[in-house]
């Protein structure tokens, strides 16, 4: 059921446009859902253009610029006409945000691209600094940890902001764990080209997690949920990963 | 050095599988390093200001470099002036050869060596060994490593991955020592048995740390005072040291110390910081009589071509970078293969070594970026590591991964295909137990270790269709006030 | 390839070739001038010193405790030569190195005739300085930012004096307390003009090593203690 937009924010109704990137979209549909349900909550107008895919971040981690270029590019169409993009994954907002001009640096499209990171937001950040807004009126009865994903925290700078949100949900407890800025290991194509590695990396951050006796570990990059999720119903399975939005959304 | 059996992308795999393996090395490896983020931060802490500590390091080194020729010689014509030689190579083997023939020419019979990776870098020991002559590491953990036959395992913890007992063990069989789990004993075993070398040496080596053109000095960070001894007893020295080491003025210093003791290892100064200005002048009382500097090129002037990583030739080589890398802790030192490990050991060996051969050390990141904001002289480390990448791709693209990649490209440019093919998501999850982790399984390297995600039946697009559908049902069926645009 | 320099053409030529596309500079630096900051600024981001000489001394006092360099105050030249004195009773010192200096010729007539001294300024024996007990100089200066004491070659009993005897023993004045670094270095610059001595070493605590396990031990090839005696 639709929420009734309530005008929590003092700042006037937006047009928001979210980036749903692709493995969301088919694996994690409720993270997308519950970034609209808080936005229409906070009285702001959500689309999504059908027509967006990928960021391009795989071809471009990979080295293979000119294909990241064609399938970034497409996004730069799709995107044109948005006044505020939001992206689900911290990693793909760093790749508009951050990547997108200096993929596109002395091509053509450069002054786009820019534009197109001009306008782009992580979630929670977009909700803090951008609206002001740092109760969503959310209840979520748990004890959870927060896991920063690296894109977020390093590319654009996302450390407190979710924090903030977090502090002000009704029945959380969040737990601080000690390697709360450690790779989770996931970093794109190199989970499966060094599978090892990664999954070395994974085990250390969910020893981590575990030791906070927490049952939620949440993020705002659904990436890194698949990869500690991944390692954690495998050798664990009594803690549950949640995207920021979910906990956000949460009544 | 290590021997590489395997092409390097090869070894690297099985050293690096190994040890991710291998917990008890893993554990050795984060005990070590357990409380050097904590000191760091605090030390870090009492800083009025890191960062712009931080740009200005940065700047300097960045003036520095980017007017290397007339930095390099300044210090030389400072440096000679005062008695000291200069020796300019290009390659490993010119400064292997100098060294040589110049023990030759002098008959020297012991050489005592402080921590230089430049003598790593150009394989030193071994040249000398085969020459005849007795070389002797004086820094502790360099001294282990050479006991053990092993190459250093981190660039400033050289033997960081060793317990105390394999220590023991080493000490016992080497030097016939009794066994001890004292690392106090440990480090006396040591300085007893060097105490001897630095006396009859007739020969000392060393790296440097910094290379001051406005006085014609070396300086020279370390904290046991076997660099000290090393520069100081034996009757002929030879510093080796890579021509990107230079800060214009002395007083640069005043900076660079204290910022290297913090990210090297969290101390606010490193025990003794030495600078050298030539050999033993008149009226004073000891120090060597000759004192050689090389100025070893040996492929920086290809990273120095390259202005988009140049940068990469500010680092001071703290060791924050491997400090504070997830990949490192997981896989330890030696499975690199290479003189400088960890992130900034992947950025610059493809330069040094060829990127063909060593771009697997760029691919084998997650490009977390734990070393781009922990370095002191500001390198953007892991986007280097992107920047390899994507040189690798485009000077030699792999044809497999080529072909994958342009094939995604074209299902993301057509949504339209894009959507068509998504909607298999849920029947791939549907089906994937039953190849789950087999030879069939399209996502195994995935799956052999970790769940994979359940695809839902209904995708967002499906359910935000759904969604708006809905709220336009309720908008229009509620007060008719059409709010078409 | 000279036989004297070696490659020197070569890789300037390199060097030269390779500088002729710039960098960019990434993290413009405060307080330049589009270049290089001026190294009067330095202390603006280094950790502070307080301005007074009681600041600087307390900041000195406690960095050398963290250091474990053992720090006492002398009134005059004869308490530095009894606590010298007093060392060499509980370390049962039969041999002491130091070198000639007005400051130290005033303690070495103090210090008790039992002790054998070795007065290395007209050359030394390299394995009789190693079995020296002790070893006493005098310093150039001293650093309260970072408690160090600052030696050299030409001023403080050469290279080995201060490194080779496992007790290095310091004797200064308060005035040679200076506030950081950067004054360190001015002073140094002020003082020999151009010609420095062949060794300028900052001595920041007692020879260390945490090469083993990360875990601290003192001693490892230099001073296992340092003793700075600061006179007024």
């Amino acid at each position: 059921m639709p929420c009734r937009a309530i005008h929590i924010s003092g700042t006037h109704p937006m047009r928001v446009t979210l980036f749903v990137p692709c493995f969301i979209d088919s694996l994690y549909p409720n993270v997308g859902m519950s970034m609209v349900r808080v936005l229409e909550h906070l009285g702001h107008s959500v689309e999504f253009p059908e027509e967006q895919t990928c960021c391009g971040q795989p071809p471009f981690n990979s080295g293979y610029w000119d294909e990241a270029r064609a399938v970034a590019s497409k996004q730069l169409d799709v995107f044109k006409n948005a006044e505020i993009i939001l992206s689900g994954s911290g990693s793909c907002g760093a790749m508009f945000k951050v990547f997108y001009p200096e993929l596109f640096h002395g091509h053509d499209r450069e002054a786009e691209a820019k534009a197109l990171s001009a306008k782009t937001w992580e979630f929670s950040e977009f909700l803090v600094n951008k609206l002001g807004v740092k109760d969503v009126g959310a209840r979520f009865d748990g004890k959870a940890t927060f896991h920063d994903g690296c894109h977020g925290l390093r590319e654009l700078g996302t450390k407190h902001a979710p924090r903030e949100l977090l502090s002000h949900v009704k029945g959380l407890e969040l737990v601080e764990m000690s390697e709360a800025e450690t790779c989770c290991g996931f970093g794109g194509t190199f989970a499966v080209k060094y599978p090892q590695i990664s999954t070395a990396m994974a085990e250390v951050k969910c020893n981590s997690i575990c030791e906070t006796k927490a049952d939620f570990v949440i993020s705002n990059d659904s990436s890194c949920l698949m990869q500690i999720g991944g390692w954690l119903d495998r050798n664990i399975g009594s803690v549950k990963c949640l995207h920021l939005a979910e906990v956000l959304a949460s009544r | 050095m290590t021997t590489l059996a395997e092409p390097p992308r090869h070894q690297f795999q099985l050293d690096a599988n190994r040890t991710a393996a291998d917990g008890d090395r893993r554990a050795a490896v984060r005990k070590a390093l357990h409380n050097y983020s904590s000191a760091r931060d605090k030390t870090g802490a009492t800083f009025n200001d890191w960062k712009s500590a931080r740009n200005a390091a940065s700047a300097i080194k960045h003036e520095a470099v980017n007017h290397l020729d007339r930095y390099l010689e300044e210090f030389e014509s400072k440096f000679t002036a005062r008695g000291g030689k200069v020796f300019w190579a290009s390659d490993s083997k010119q400064a292997r050869d100098y060294i040589i023939d110049l023990a030759k020419r002098k008959s020297v019979r012991a050489i005592v060596k402080s921590k230089a990776m430049t003598g790593e870098e150009i394989h030193l020991n071994q040249a000398l060994l085969e020459e005849g002559f007795g070389v002797v590491e004086s820094d502790l953990g360099e001294y282990i490593q050479q006991l053990k036959g092993e190459a250093p395992y981190h660039f400033v913890f050289p033997c960081m991955h060793l317990r105390r007992d394999e220590i023991s063990d080493l000490f016992h069989k080497e030097l016939g020592t009794a066994k001890t789990d004292s690392p106090e004993e440990l480090t006396m075993i040591a300085r007893r048995v060097l105490r001897r070398a630095y006396i009859d040496a007739d020969m000392g080596i060393s790296g440097g740390n910094f290379i001051v053109a406005e006085t014609g000095m070396i300086s020279i960070t370390e904290n046991e005072g076997n660099a000290r001894l090393t520069v100081g007893l034996p009757k002929i020295h030879v510093a080796l040291i890579g021509i990107e080491k230079v800060v214009p003025r002395l007083a640069d210093l005043a900076l660079f110390l204290p910022m290297l003791a913090t990210a090297g290892t969290g101390q606010h100064m490193t025990g003794y910081n030495s600078m050298y200005g030539g050999p033993r002048q008149p009226g004073e009382l000891d120090g060597p009589e000759e004192f050689h500097v090389i100025l070893l090129d040996n492929h920086r002037t290809r990273l120095l071509a390259d202005p988009e990583q140049r940068d990469a030739l500010h680092c001071i080589r703290c060791g924050a970078c491997l400090n504070v890398c997830p990949i490192f802790k997981n896989i330890g030192g030696h499975a690199y293969g290479t003189t400088y490990q960890g992130p900034i050991g992947s950025v610059i060996t493809p330069h040094f070594r060829g990127l063909e051969d060593w771009k697997h050390l760029s691919g084998a990141s997650s490009l977390c970026g734990a070393c781009t904001e922990t370095c002191p002289v500001g390198i953007d480390i892991h986007h280097h590591l992107l920047h390899n990448r994507r040189n690798a791709a485009a000077q030699k693209p792999a044809k497999g991964e080529q072909l994958l990649w342009k094939a995604f490209a074209f299902l993301m440019q057509r949504p339209a295909l894009y959507r068509l093919a998504s909607r298999f998501a849920p029947l791939g999850s549907l089906l994937h137990p039953l190849v789950s982790g087999s030879p069939l399984d399209p996502v195994r390297s995935w799956t052999s270790t970790r769940e994979f995600p359940h695809a839902p039946m209904r995708s967002f697009r499906d359910q935000f269709r759904e969604h708006q559908a809905a709220k336009k049902g309720v908008a229009s069926s509620g007060t008719q006030q059409g709010a078409k645009r | 390839m000279n036989a004297n320099s070696g490659d020197r053409n070569a890789v300037l030529g390199r060097i030269r070739e390779a500088l002729r596309e710039e960098a960019p500079l990434k993290h413009p630096a405060e307080r330049s001038a589009g270049g290089a900051p001026t190294t009067a600024h330095f202390r603006e981001w280094l950790p502070p010193v307080g301005s007074r000489i009681d600041e600087r001394l307390e900041l000195f006092t406690r960095l050398s405790q963290t250091l474990r360099s053992e720090l006492t105050l002398c009134e005059n030249i004869a308490a530095a030569a009894a606590a010298v004195t007093e060392l060499a009773a509980q370390e049962n010192w039969k041999t002491i190195a130091l070198h000639k200096s007005d400051l130290l010729d005033g303690l070495r007539c103090l210090l008790p005739a039992s002790l054998n001294l070795l007065t290395v300024d007209e050359g030394y024996d390299k394995d009789a300085l190693e079995a020296c007990d002790a070893g006493i100089t005098q310093c150039e200066l001293l650093v309260a930012q970072t408690g160090s004491v600052c030696v050299t070659s030409s001023n403080d009993g050469g290279r080995v004096l201060s490194v080779l005897p496992p007790h290095h023993i310091v004797v200064a004045r308060r005035s040679q307390l200076v506030s950081d670094l950067t004054e360190a270095y001015a002073s140094l610059a002020s003082k020999y003009r151009g010609t420095y001595p062949s060794m300028i070493s900052f001595i920041t605590g007692p020879s260390r090593t945490g090469d083993i396990e990360r875990i601290l031990v003192l001693g490892a090839h230099g001073p296992k203690r340092l003793s700075i005696l600061l006179l007024p």
